[in-house]
């Protein structure tokens, strides 16, 4: 049996078959479906999440190697100051790629890589938004980082 | 007119404002539900058996060794097809499932329901099919004029050909000539298809849907499944991302036969890989172009061959043909005209509607002209549009009068008086190739290129193109509140904003709830086209007009909004909206009224290239644009911004890379789409010269960046290397081994 704790609860797993993915275990085994599939191939980061604070692609990465470690899902945020500015900023269209944006923005904050637009763009550059806001997602970016 | 009120400017609502996304609050929080993320207890799980071959005879299929598969409910084929086996936009020719042959690579041939998605798709690889592999008809360019090629479809090769003759002087002083390629690009909205099929107790089916258009799926599925319309009802899921490729069917009949014979939930979602086989891709164009023009630069005639490449089935092809041969020249006052424009059957995938539609390929390939007319009368890029620049009384190629604001001109004096960027500087980020230091500065070259588009809005060529809208003001917590209601499809492009906004401005009441689109109310049209604020603003705005009616008589005996509500209950009426009338293009000449209303954008691209290894940074983009009347301005800001992205990929990255009928790269690590670092910021200019015709003036405006977007970046590029670069997007090989040679 693994465990998996996410948000902050502990979710025992099965993993009879052990090449679930994290992504897969998250949408599909916790009901948590705020992490999007958009690729599965780590290629679009729209299934960014926290494991212990620092961002990865729940489609690359296996459930039962997130044993014993910390995952935080965009359903885990508690009103985070980015969720409201990417809605003031209209920092997307569809909001596909929107939960893994953010994840990606918040772990970004807590490694101080926000100082400079360019900053944000580079290392915001693994999330693809194909309706194409990104002048909108650096916008909210930048505001909450320049808030910190 | 009417135009937003001081009330509304006042409380922040109504048209012209920034309303925020009402959903936007779900979608930062991860609880909009995508069609992905739809679930029932006990559902199953579809999968597809897709041909491997462009072209084969299917001599048998054996669904035995799936039907053995533990947890597999169904396998299906078109033998279980209930009703009509053929569906599609304009012509019936689609098999739901392959019938005795495949035209194209991912095919659907059968189906699988199973109780867990990999046992499904374990299960469809079990099913064996014997090919016949045949001879792929893969060159458009032959199939519809070389008659020894054997027809692919029912209809022969050639799915339209539009010609357009206007006067008959083909001479001239100044004359250039080009032939362009447009590559075929992939809408690759980032939620891939996905659908839940619910069987119902009166027989029929509920969908659950991801789609731009509910009532022409229902149109095309209720046939296929043997039941009337009213037992076939869709609800609109959440769409991540549409741009033309949720224009056509998917998996909704196929989840809707599984549903129908196992009696439980089925669920499809498609891969990655799978949804570039699942719908249809921008038309791959290939276009030879002739400009001739006085010494002055004055175009005297424009002669073009256009071939764009439909692939297998029709799907929206002749439409797309009809908007390359119409737009053909541009917003150009151009006195003779002939050209040809032809849409071909092949066993390349299919191709259909995607943002700009038919509009995208003729303006790469006559702007791209216009660049080469500039040089050769010694003329900048800027003013030899301006010199040909159509307005307000000009004649488009087809005849039809441009009886609206067109001020090209100004739009194309007030880009190029926009300050431009200064030169970058050496961090390595704003360099070409960036971060993968692969040069510091060296080899470096800037360019600047300019881009001029125009599209139609709404559907065109005679098209009964209206929508429908019901709104109803009750009492809710003893206030009063609007509720919204049609079948109009939010992709993304805000709509559901518009629609608030409109009902906000018209009836005074700012508590607005927009239904869920589904097939209870009648047809709102397509999420295409640009049409929607139109079409299905210009139906919320009729129905709330009939409604403030009706509650300004009820009203009149001095009773106040509330005292009425509570007294007489909600109030409701439902209207249609149509547009101003179209009529078909001449099928000799292409003269006819055939478009309702055009829009342009103009665009201005700044790039850096480093010409020894082909590498492009896009330092600016900056875009005039008129949209007739803003109704909400940030939203608007951020169509420009995507439909310029989206050209950007046209320009320099995205192509569907198809050898012998196949695709060989259906995956984001080798369709490369653009990221944050790829889309520069952009300087726009947004005119509001309204529309009579068009409710509030507005002009659609998701589109028109699109088209301006590529041919401005494409020139740019060349004007930084000095290279013809007649083909979109332009690889690095382009620039870099030409500068070799």
């Amino acid at each position: 049996m693994t465990t998996l704790t996410v948000n902050g609860t502990e979710y025992p797993l099965d993993l009879a078959d052990p090449r679930v993915t994290l992504l897969d275990a998250l949408r599909d085994r916790l009901d948590l479906t705020g992490t999007k599939k958009g690729c599965d191939q780590g290629a679009c980061g729209a299934c960014t999440v926290l494991c212990d604070g620092r961002r990865i692609l729940a489609c690359l990465t296996l459930a039962a190697q997130c044993d014993g470690r910390e995952i935080t899902t965009i359903e885990g945020l508690e009103s985070h100051p980015l969720q409201d500015a990417f809605v003031r900023h209209d920092a997307f269209q569809c909001g596909y790629c929107t939960s893994g944006q953010i994840m990606s923005a918040v772990a970004l904050l807590g490694e101080n890589r926000a100082g400079t637009d360019a900053d944000i763009r580079e290392y915001m550059s693994g999330n693809l938004c194909r309706c194409g806001a990104y002048s909108n997602i650096v916008a909210a970016v930048r505001e909450v980082a320049r808030h910190a | 007119m009417s135009i937003a009120t001081g009330r509304t400017q006042e409380t922040g609502q109504g048209i012209g404002q920034s309303l925020l996304r009402p959903d936007g609050t779900l979608k930062v929080t991860g609880e909009f539900a995508y069609s992905s993320d739809l679930w029932l207890d006990g559902m199953l799980w579809g999968a597809t058996l897709r041909s491997p071959h462009p072209s084969a005879w299917i001599r048998s299929i054996d669904v035995g060794p799936a039907l053995k598969v533990p947890g597999v409910f169904a396998v299906l084929t078109h033998e279980d097809v209930p009703g009509e086996k053929f569906y599609g936009l304009e012509h019936k020719d689609q098999p739901v499932l392959a019938i005795d042959q495949v035209r194209y690579q991912g095919e659907p041939i059968a189906l699988v329901a199973a109780d867990h998605p990999e046992t499904a798709r374990r299960a469809a690889d079990l099913i064996e099919v014997v090919y016949e592999v045949r001879e792929a008809v893969t060159d458009p360019r032959k199939a519809a004029f070389d008659l020894t090629i054997p027809p692919v479809s029912v209809h022969g090769n050639l799915v339209r050909h539009q010609p357009v003759r206007v006067g008959g002087t083909f001479t001239a002083d100044v004359v250039v000539t080009g032939e362009y390629e447009v590559g075929m690009q992939d809408q690759a909205f980032l939620g891939p298809e996905s659908g839940l099929a619910v069987p119902a107790e009166d027989g029929g089916v509920d969908l659950y849907i991801a789609t731009q258009w509910l009532h022409v799926d229902q149109d095309q599925i209720a046939p296929c499944l043997n039941l009337p319309k009213d037992k076939v009802r869709l609800t609109l899921a959440g769409v991540g991302g549409a741009f033309g490729a949720r224009e056509d069917l998917s998996m909704q009949i196929h989840a809707s036969m599984l549903a129908l014979r196992t009696g439980k939930p089925v669920k499809f979602v498609y891969g990655r890989e799978e949804s570039f086989f699942g719908h249809v891709h921008r038309h791959p164009a290939w276009m030879r172009y002739e400009h001739g023009a006085d010494r002055d630069g004055k175009l005297v005639y424009v002669k073009a061959e256009i071939v764009l490449d439909g692939g297998a089935y029709t799907s929206s092809s002749p439409a797309v043909v009809g908007n390359a041969a119409s737009l053909g020249v541009g917003p150009y006052e151009v006195p003779n005209v002939f050209i040809d424009a032809y849409g071909t059957y092949t066993n390349n995938p299919p191709c259909g509607a995607m943002r700009g539609f038919g509009a995208v390929q003729a303006c790469y390939a006559y702007e791209s002209q216009m660049d080469r007319l500039a040089e050769a009368c010694g003329l900048s890029p800027v003013e030899i549009r301006v010199r040909n620049a159509v307005s307000q009384g000009s004649l488009l190629a087809t005849g039809q009068v441009i009886d609206t604001p067109a001020p090209l001109a100004d739009m194309l004096r007030e880009l190029d008086a926009m300050p431009l960027p200064g030169p970058s500087s050496l961090d390595l980020r704003e360099l070409p190739g960036g971060v993968a230091q692969t040069t510091h500065g060296e080899g470096v070259r800037r360019g600047i290129g300019y881009g001029v588009g125009i599209k139609n809005i709404c559907f065109s060529e005679g098209f009964d193109d209206y929508s429908t809208a019901r709104v109803r003001v009750e009492l809710l917590g003893d206030e009063p509140h609007v509720l919204v209601h049609t079948a109009a499809a939010e992709v993304g492009q805000g709509l559901i904003m518009v629609k608030t906004q409109i009902a906000q401005t018209e009836l005074g009441i700012d508590r607005v709830t927009i239904v869920p689109a589904d097939t209870t109310v009648g047809s709102a049209g397509s999420s295409s086209a640009s049409r929607q604020s139109y079409v299905t603003g210009g139906a919320v705005r009729a129905a709330s007009l009939a409604v403030k009616e009706r509650l300004d008589a009820l009203t009149a005996d001095g009773r106040s909004l509330t005292q009425v509500l509570a007294e007489e209950g909600p109030v409701e009426e439902t209207r249609e909206y149509r547009h101003r009338r179209t009529f078909p293009m001449d099928p000799l000449t292409g003269q006819g009224d055939s478009h309702t209303q055009l829009a342009l954008c103009v665009h201005r691209a700044v790039v850096d290239v480093d010409v020894e290894l082909g590498l492009i940074k896009v330092v600016e983009l900056a875009a005039v644009q008129d949209v007739g009347k803003i109704l909400n301005p940030l939203a608007l800001e951020g169509q420009i911004h995507g439909g310029t992205a989206q050209g950007l990929g046209l320009a320099l990255m995205e192509e569907i890379q198809v050898r012998d009928g196949k695709v060989l790269n259906p995956s984001f690590t080798d369709y490369l789409i653009p990221t944050i670092l790829d889309m520069p910021p952009m300087k726009l200019s947004i005119l509001e010269n309204p529309d009579p015709h068009a409710p509030y003036g507005l002009r659609g405006a998701g589109e028109p960046p699109t088209l301006s977007s590529t041919p401005a970046i494409a020139a740019a590029v060349r004007a930084a290397t000095g290279l013809p670069l007649s083909r979109v997007p332009i690889r690095p090989d382009d620039i870099a081994l030409a500068v070799l040679a």
